[in-house]
């Protein structure tokens, strides 16, 4: 469903991601690791088509479409949905307001109706059950004062309504408590389905104990640099990524991509 | 798809995509209208229409007297600019009434032209049709029109009526308050006001008696070079409560017109007012042609012990807004509030803010005033918290935030602040912000266009201040602000 060929892409001059190769099939689990700032987050926000990264060179396919001609309203609606590293506050706009608008969004795509505000509220209170968040957090302004953990419940929430195709999870498991971990790792199994796919970015491999990768990818310096099965995940947890960084293929491979 | 709990704002939506301004349009009534210019004899003509007493006449030629000795002193020190205005080219009186003073006794008298006008406005005048629980006086131009559920109101001993009216039915209760908050020498506008003022509202709110529908008068400018100046006044006696809206509208003219209207609201002891205020005048072109220029004296008088003035604006409308809604806390533990969303596009200027003066004890004001500039325009608070040395214990709290649209408009504030008593408390928190584009991305990640983004993230800007108003005009102050956001994402 998704074929990156050969992605480059910058901020300004400054080149990040240098040359990807990466397919994920439809119901694949994919995780990301890889040392701070080697390119991950710009890889998922690239997907996504934030807007401040340029992409220089390559081409991304989901299921055969032009990715990177799309604006970002549209590849949401197409089914990509990304978790941010960093969810942004929105002052004044209300959580169930905000929520409804963009599952509206998607069914308007669908050639769907409007969902109706009570089957609406209905739908958020059984996927807030789901994913075990406080409801008063949904009477509130989007993201504004919830806790680092209340954001990172708050995004997975958010991909439980909207049920996308090809979720990029970027560190949603960082600062979490364990039980919340349990409740993140629970919401992603749960959106599993032969249709759906899932990129994970982490940094530890004790979400994997929660949640089993198809395939662990390392990026390190804009490059995948290696890639394998979860046991790649433990093993770099025992190495960390060192050993790695001699091994870069020259930029004209494509040893990054997964099996396919 | 937008307003998710209102169905209705979507369609509506589509309908006012076409348009820039979509009350632009002109009304073909009938009217009756005075020779351009000012002048003595113009003042009495006006008296005469409405065949006012002496004692009225009288007041008007006052302050018509005064006006001229004042022509020098239009004031400057606003933060706009616009080509200095011919008063002897304007027209002061304009009536959709045929016949002089000849108000209709039923709706079955009302020009059918005009009830299908205001109809297109949104503001039904017919009671079965009427918005529910709101009762509506309909000026256009300078004479009020109808005004609905007056009955109803009367079984209460409430009296809204048309200020014409008022002065012919009510002349103790006019005589009694009339200027009392507004003096007719209070400044250049509100003088040439008080001795042109056609017509507009009057409501009075006996004691202990809680208004049980929302009062409201619709404002239309229809006649070309007609410039309008209505006077407003609310009275609320001991006791009672009333929340009155006051909406404006006016046709596409490529000059610009003139509005100078005055309100004075009274509270007398334990009484509250709440004053809400959709404006929406003709903004001018793209290219700041034409546009009404809104020079507005509002002022309230919170007299008694524990009353309470509160003001809320929206203002997107006019191509100039000059406007400082007001109290005077004069009665011990009275309160006042000023809640205002001001919103500039393309050549709009507003200088609008308010002016709280503390008197009696344990006094408390609350400002917050929500500034949004785009295009080229031009946005400036002013504000003044006046702490008098009698005001013991006086209390302030003030907010101000600015919003960037882009990076050719401008947003000012200049909060002024006198202090003579030293128990005083007074808080100032002000904030310049721009929608950001990791909010908008965040927003079309999820699916919503950039359009909407833009304005759902806008629309959370102003929360605080929509939801001082009543349910039917929080929805059309979102419709406005949605209309005079078109255009804006980049
Ligand atoms: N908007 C930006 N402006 C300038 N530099 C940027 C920007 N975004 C990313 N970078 C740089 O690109 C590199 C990759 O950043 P990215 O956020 O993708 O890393 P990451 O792998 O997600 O790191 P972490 O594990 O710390 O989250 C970093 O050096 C970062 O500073
Ligand atoms: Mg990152």
């Amino acid at each position: 469903m998704l074929e990156v060929h050969d992605l480059h892409a910058s901020v300004g001059e400054i080149k990040i991601l240098r040359g990807i190769n990466f397919t994920v099939k439809k119901g694949e689990t994919h995780a990301i690791m890889g040392p701070n700032g080697s390119g991950k987050s710009t890889f998922a926000n690239v997907l996504a088509g934030r807007p401040e990264y340029t992409v220089t060179k390559g081409e991304v396919l989901l299921d055969g479409k032009n990715l990177l001609s799309m604006e970002p309203d549209v590849r949401a609606r197409e089914g990509v949905f990304l978790a941010m590293q960093y969810p942004v506050e929105l002052p004044g706009v209300r959580y169930n307001q905000f929520l409804k608008a963009a599952l509206d969004a998607i069914r308007e795509h669908k050639g769907e109706d409007q969902i109706d505000i009570r089957a609406f509220n209905q739908l958020l209170k059984e996927k807030g059950d789901l994913v075990e968040i406080n409801p008063d957090l949904m009477r509130r302004n989007v993201n504004e004062g919830f806790s680092g953990g209340e954001k990172k419940r708050s995004e997975i929430l958010q991909m439980a309504l909207l049920e996308p195709h090809l979720a990029l999870l970027d560190e949603t498991d960082s600062g979490l408590d364990i039980d919340a971990l349990k409740t993140v790792a629970d919401g992603v199994n749960r959106l599993q389905d032969p249709e759906k796919s899932v990129i994970l970015v982490t940094h530890y491999q004790r979400l994997l104990n929660y949640i089993s990768p198809d395939f662990v990818h390392v990026l390190i310096d804009g490059k995948i640099a290696k890639s394998g099965d979860h046991k790649l995940a433990l093993e770099l947890e025992n190495k960390g990524y060192d050993w790695l960084r001699e091994t870069i293929p020259p930029v004209s491979e494509t040893s990054g991509e997964s099996a396919s | 798809m937008t307003n998710p709990n209102n169905p209705n704002v979507i369609s509506r939506q589509s309908k006012i995509d076409d348009q820039e301004y979509k009350w632009g349009f002109t009304i073909d009534v009938d009217s009756d209208v005075a020779p351009k210019g000012l002048n003595e004899d113009i003042v009495r003509l006006i008296s005469e229409k409405k065949s006012e007493p002496p004692w009225m006449l009288e007041w008007r030629l006052r302050a018509f007297r005064l006006w001229e000795k004042m022509r020098d002193e239009e004031p400057e020190w606003a933060n706009v600019e616009y080509p200095s205005i011919d008063y002897q080219d304007i027209i002061y009186y304009a009536s959709p009434l045929t016949k002089d003073n000849d108000r209709p006794k039923s709706l079955d008298e009302v020009d059918p032209e005009m009830l299908q006008a205001f109809e297109k406005l949104g503001i039904p005048l017919n009671e079965r049709e009427a918005l529910a629980g709101v009762a509506v006086d309909a000026v256009m131009d300078s004479s009020s029109v109808t005004t609905t559920f007056k009955e109803k109101l009367e079984e209460l001993g409430i009296i809204f009526c048309s200020f014409s009216e008022a002065i012919q039915n009510h002349p103790e209760l006019i005589k009694k308050y009339l200027g009392t908050v507004v003096p007719y020498s209070d400044n250049f506008f509100a003088t040439l006001n008080s001795a042109v003022f056609s017509d507009g509202s009057f409501a009075y709110i006996p004691p202990g008696v809680r208004c049980p529908m929302e009062l409201m008068t619709y404002f239309r400018i229809n006649e070309a070079d007609s410039g309008q100046f209505e006077r407003t006044l609310i009275i609320a006696d001991k006791g009672s409560y009333v929340s009155y809206l006051e909406g404006c509208t006016a046709p596409i003219r490529k000059k610009s017109q003139l509005h100078a209207a005055v309100v004075e609201l009274v509270a007398l002891d334990d009484a509250e007012i709440k004053y809400s205020t959709l404006q929406n005048w003709y903004p001018g072109d793209k290219d700041g042609q034409g546009g009404v220029y809104n020079f507005v004296t509002k002022r309230g008088k919170a007299q008694g012990i524990n009353s309470k003035i509160s003001w809320t604006q929206v203002e997107t409308g006019s191509a100039i807004t000059w406007k400082y809604p007001s109290v005077i806390l004069q009665g011990d533990n009275s309160s006042g509030e000023f809640y205002s969303v001001a919103l500039v596009n393309n050549h709009q200027q507003a200088d609008t803010g308010t002016k709280m003066t503390h008197i009696g004890k344990n006094t408390r004001s609350t400002i917050i005033a929500k500034g949004i500039s785009a295009g080229k325009a031009e946005n400036t608070y002013r504000g003044l918290v006046k702490i008098m040395p009698s005001a013991e214990g006086a209390k302030n709290f003030t907010q101000c935030d600015s919003l960037l649209i882009g990076d050719q408009c401008g947003a000012h504030t200049v909060p002024y602040i006198e202090v003579k008593n030293p128990t005083a408390q007074i808080e100032h928190e002000a904030t310049t912000s721009k929608v950001s584009d990791d909010q908008l991305f965040y927003c079309m990640q999820r699916g919503v266009s950039a359009e909407e983004s833009n304005y759902m993230i806008i629309n959370g800007f102003c929360r605080d201040i929509f939801k001082e108003l009543p349910f039917e005009f929080a929805v059309e102050a979102g419709n406005l602000l949605r209309v005079s956001l078109e255009g804006t994402v980049g």
